[in-house]
Formats: structure tokens, sequence, C-alpha cells
């Protein structure tokens, strides 16, 4: 595409303040109909959630790898702050950064060996590490509380102002949405998303051309890992409880159906998949339960084989097909 | 309580790793069947090895069919399924990228095991052994008849398949799809139809460790997945693509499970198999028995 630059800044600009003035509207809204006044709180997973796959977007949809691991990155940042305010009074803050340094060094050690391979033993690595770390978290009790889960977690506070509510908590939780969203869309932009963009058109043409395929490959991974521990943490203080349930390869795969559902190609996919997938599982499969790990595998087959660009791609489908007409 | 001896208690653990690794095997030589052809690893195959020993209950405990009509019939039915899962979710695909061919495949096996769910429920359930319950005794270790079955299929598997890639023109086409694909769409061979068939015999193989490994660990919907993981490391161990690797390399992660568990400890047994395969990736990913030079070739 010659040439769009500038206007299709204008338009990303334009997207970013609908976006931030609904994201401040909605809890006035919210406070107005009783129906929707719960759904801040699943907003709230909405946002957490929307910080994993905004890096795992990058990495599936730019890098062109599948990670099967996502959840142990966030389940690593959840019980690292878990563990260590409970256990030891750490503060949170510290532990948040204590949570992505961890995820980074493990991300470098899985990601390392496996992404200076050819295809996709990624997916593999993850997969081995997701099940390892959910057995760890199961079985060293002392530290983690096992299988009954880890209570009493502490909530965060900014300066001593407490995120006491589930408004407060969405604003922040948000905030920082907002900023990795930001990050994310710049690093695309920049010098690193080019390069992404050439290795998952064509990893021979990219290397051809001095693109160091691996190392943008690690770097992406790491990047993604250190994003998940981050919204593990904000999880952690947000539910005040956690459970290896939640950190399972069943929610490593529920992160990748968002991303696909969403969109694979597009950061905003990744919000809107996380969107649709936490309000599935949230609220509207509570009416089916037993229904969802079907329903998932009907989403996926179908974006797969009718929608392979995501929920985000469907305004384009309709301009086409109207256009045409 | 009898004392038992160290080395009786050894010789334990290695025919239970024996009896598991065979279903390993077999699981790791349906991944490579698919592998060969498609490149794409098939999320679903621990999906076959479920539905193989849910439906054989169906048939040999709910319809009460001998074992010599049900278990063909079984694995009759899950190669139907495997057939429409290449129809319905892979070939309509229309830019078969591996990634989607991998994500396809993860969204079949979740659409495979919520309608097990649906048909079979949450429980476990039990299937009666092909030739009665009495475990023999030797050296001291204790083997189930059920366990020499399962070792028995898996020999029965591996020389049908020698005799089915050596001798017949299908075998010997999906080999040429395995080398080179686009090479063998210019020589004549039908690709697609080959994609076809290596879902169908992955299968028919996968329902057939799903069938024999049930009366002895019971089988439930969810099973699937945790033996598709622990067939895929065989694989992996073994060297994709490699099907004496994928035999040596069921074997081993079968026994090394089974070590670990007994000597170490049970709670981390699943941790051992996986860092086996986490090492291999690391230190040696073409595997035991792989090609070097072929998995540099490959895109996968």
């Amino acid at each position: 595409m010659p040439n769009d630059s500038r206007p299709r800044k204008h338009k990303t600009v334009i997207h970013l303040t609908g976006f931030g003035l609904g994201l401040v509207l909605l809890p006035v809204l919210a406070q107005w109909i009783s129906l929707v006044e719960h759904y801040m709180d699943v907003m709230v997973f909405v946002g957490i959630y929307s910080i994993v796959t905004m890096g795992l977007c990058l990495l599936m949809g730019y890098a062109g790898q599948i990670s099967l691991g996502h959840a142990s990155f966030f389940g690593v940042g959840a019980y690292i702050s878990g563990v260590m305010t409970v256990r030891y009074g750490v503060n949170p803050w510290f532990c948040l950064i204590l949570g992505m340094g961890a995820s980074a060094a493990v991300a470098l050690l899985i990601g390392g060996p496996s992404l200076k391979l050819k295809g996709h033993y990624l997916a593999m690595a993850t997969l081995a590490f997701c099940i390892i770390i959910t057995v760890i978290f199961n079985e060293s009790i002392g530290l983690t509380g096992g299988p009954d889960g880890l209570a009493f977690i502490p909530g965060i506070s900014i300066m001593g102002w407490a995120l006491d509510s589930v408004v407060k908590y969405y604003y922040f939780v948000w905030s920082i949405v907002l900023v990795v969203l930001l990050l994310c869309l710049n690093i695309i932009r920049s010098r690193v998303g080019r390069a992404l963009r050439s290795i998952h058109s064509s990893e021979m043409a990219a290397s051809a051309v001095g693109v160091n395929v691996a190392k943008y490959k690690i770097y992406v991974f790491v990047l993604s890992g250190v994003l998940a521990s981050v919204a593990g943490s904000l999880y952690a203080h947000y539910l005040n409880f956690i459970n290896p349930a939640s950190f399972d390869l069943f929610v490593s795969i529920k992160l990748v159906i968002m991303i696909i559902l969403g969109g694979m190609h597009s950061l905003w996919g990744a919000v809107v998949g996380a969107m649709l997938i936490t309000f599935l599982s949230y609220e509207w499969l509570h009416y089916f339960e037993d229904a969802e790990v079907m329903v998932y595998g009907a989403i996926v087959l179908i974006i797969v084989i009718f929608l392979p660009g995501g929920v985000v791609s469907i305004p384009e489908k309709v301009k086409g097909v109207w256009g045409r007409g | 309580m009898e004392d038992i001896s160290f080395a009786s208690q050894l010789l334990q653990y290695t025919i239970t790793g024996i009896t598991i690794g065979s279903v390993y095997a077999m699981v790791a030589i349906g991944f490579n069947t698919i592998y060969n052809v498609t490149e794409a690893i098939n999320f679903a195959q621990g999906e076959f090895v479920m539905l193989g020993g849910l439906v054989m209950v169906f048939f040999r405990v709910t319809l009460n069919i001998p074992v010599v009509f049900s278990l063909p019939l079984a694995i009759l039915v899950v190669t139907v399924v495997g057939i429409l899962l290449d129809r319905l979710a892979i070939r309509p695909i229309r830019k078969p990228s591996v990634l989607a061919l991998i994500i396809a495949t993860i969204g079949a096996s979740f659409f495979i095991r919520g309608a097990a769910m649906f048909i079979w429920g949450k429980n476990p359930f039990d299937l009666p052994p092909f030739s009665g319950r009495h475990p023999i005794s030797f050296l001291g270790a204790v083997v189930q008849p059920q366990g020499l079955w399962v070792m028995g299929f898996l020999v029965v598997v591996v020389i049908v398949l020698t005799i089915f890639f050596d001798r017949t023109i299908m075998g010997k086409a999906l080999r040429a799809c395995a080398v080179n694909a686009n090479a063998s769409s210019l020589v004549g061979i039908n690709v697609k139809q080959m994609i076809l068939v290596s879902f169908a015999l992955s299968a028919a193989i996968g329902a057939l460790g799903g069938i024999v490994i049930t009366p002895i660990s019971l089988m439930e919907y969810d099973r699937g997945a945790m033996l598709a993981v622990k067939g895929f490391s065989a694989c992996v161990l073994g060297g994709m693509g490699s099907f004496p690797g994928a035999v040596t390399g069921g074997l081993m992660i079968g026994l090394i499970e089974s070590l670990g568990a007994g000597l170490i400890s049970s709670g981390y047994k699943d941790v051992f198999a996986l860092s086996v395969l986490l090492l291999v990736l690391f230190v040696k990913p073409s595997g035991l028995l792989g090609d070097v030079e072929v998995s540099k070739i490959r895109k996968f």
C-alpha cells in the first residue's frame, strides 16, 4: 500500500480517541442501566485478557508463530504476585515487576532455542511448558495452595490511593490497556513491525534481505510473555484469589481463540476477540455451561473456514459486497 | 503386605511403562501419518484415541457385541470421524497455511471433545479386558493380560503399516507426498485425496490405541488432550515423521513416565515426559531417529 501512511495514521488517531471516549463513558452509562451494571466487572476481565491478547496478536498475526503457553505466563505473573504478597508481604508493585522479569527470563529460555528453528516448534515447546507449569502450581501446595488455590491476595493501590471499587479498577486496567495498545501500534509501525510482517509473508525472503528472523521472533515472544505476566498480576490483585485452573492449557487455547475470533492480523481484533470470548464465558454461556467447549470449537472452525480475517474484517467484507451490488 | 524387592518393583514399572508407551507409540504414528503429508500437527489426534475408547464402550458394553466385531466397528466409526474432519474442517480452508491447519485442528478437537461430553457425560467408562482380568505373575511383577494385548496390537500396527507403505500403491503415494507434495501432484498423485487417506489412517490407528488402553486406564471425554501431548512428545523424541522413531519414542516416553512416577514422584508424572520434549527440542530438534537434512528442508 503506497503513500497512505498519513491518512492511516489519521484514522488510527480517530479510532483511538473514539475508543478512549467510549471507555471513559461506559461506566457512567452503565450506572443508569441496571441490567448492565455488573458488566463493569466483566469489562475489567476483558481489559486484563486484552493485555495478553495484544501481545499474543503480535506473535501470531505478525510473527506467524503460535503459542499455547500464554496462560502460563499469565499464571507466572499471577502466582508471583499472589505468593509474594500473601506469604511474604512484598509490595504489589514490586511483585508486578518481579513477575515481568521472571516471565521475560522464562520466555527467553523457551523461546530462544525453539524460535531459532524453522517452523512451529514454539507451539510444542509452549504446550509442554504450559502443562509443566500447571503441574507445578498444583503440586507445590506449601507455596501456591495447590488445587484449592490461593486466597486473600491484597488489592493494589496507587501512592496510597486504594483501587477498592470495580469502577476504579476498571479505569486502572483500561488505562494500562490503552498504553499497551499504543505501544503495540507503534511497534507495528516501526522497523521491528516491518521486519515482523516480512517474516510472516516469507521467512526466506526476510532473511535474504538481512532481517534477523530469529532475533525478532524472540523479541516479540518475550514481549508478549511480559505483557501476559502484567495481566496476570492485575488479575490476582483484582480477584484476590487464584487457582491453577485459571492458567491451564484450556485457558491458553482460549486466549488463542480470542485472537482468531477477533482477527489475527489486527490489534483491534485482539481487543474485540478478548471482549467477545470473555463475555461469552463469563455471561452468555452460563445458560448452557456444558456446551462451552463445543461452542469454542465451532467458533474456531467457522472463523478459519469462512472468515480468516476474524470479526474485525466484517466491515471490509460488507463494504466489498455493497460496492459490488 | 508382602515385601516387594526393588528388582521386581523396577520390572513392574518397566512393564507398565512399555504398556502405556505402546499406546503413546500408536498416537505418535498417527501424528506422523498426517504430518508427513500436510506438515501440520493434528491437535485432534488425542480425540481419536478418546473416541476409540468410548465408541468401543458403546458397542461392547451398551450393545454387548463381542470384541471380534465391536473392535473393527469402533475403528470404522472413528475412521469416518477422521474422514469427516478432513472434509468438513481441513479441506474447506481456502489458504491452507500450516498455521491455519493447526488452528483448525485445535477447533476440531474442542468440538469433538464437547460432543463426546454431550454423548457420554463426564464420568469415566470401564471396558472389560479382551481376555480375563487374572493378572499373570512374572518374576515377581504382575502383568495384566490386557497389557499383552496392547503390545501385541502395536506389533500388528507396525507390521501392517510397513507392508502398506512398502507394498501398496497408496502407501507409496503417501510416502511420495511426504517427500514433496508439489512434485507428487506433478506425477499424478491426488494430494488432496492423500490428505484424506492420512486422516482416515491416523484416526484408525488412534482409535485402536484408545480401544486397547480403555480396559486398563478407563476412558473419559477429556482424556484426549493429555494422550495427544504424550504421543506428541514421543514423536519429537523419535524424530518428527519417522515411523521407527515414533515407536522408539513412544516406548521411551512410557518408560520415563512410569519410572519417574514410581521412583521419584507420582504427582510430577506428566512433567517427566514433557521435560523430555523440551530437552529434545533444545538439544536435538531432529529427534533421535529423525533425518537432520530433511528437517532443514521442511517448512514445519
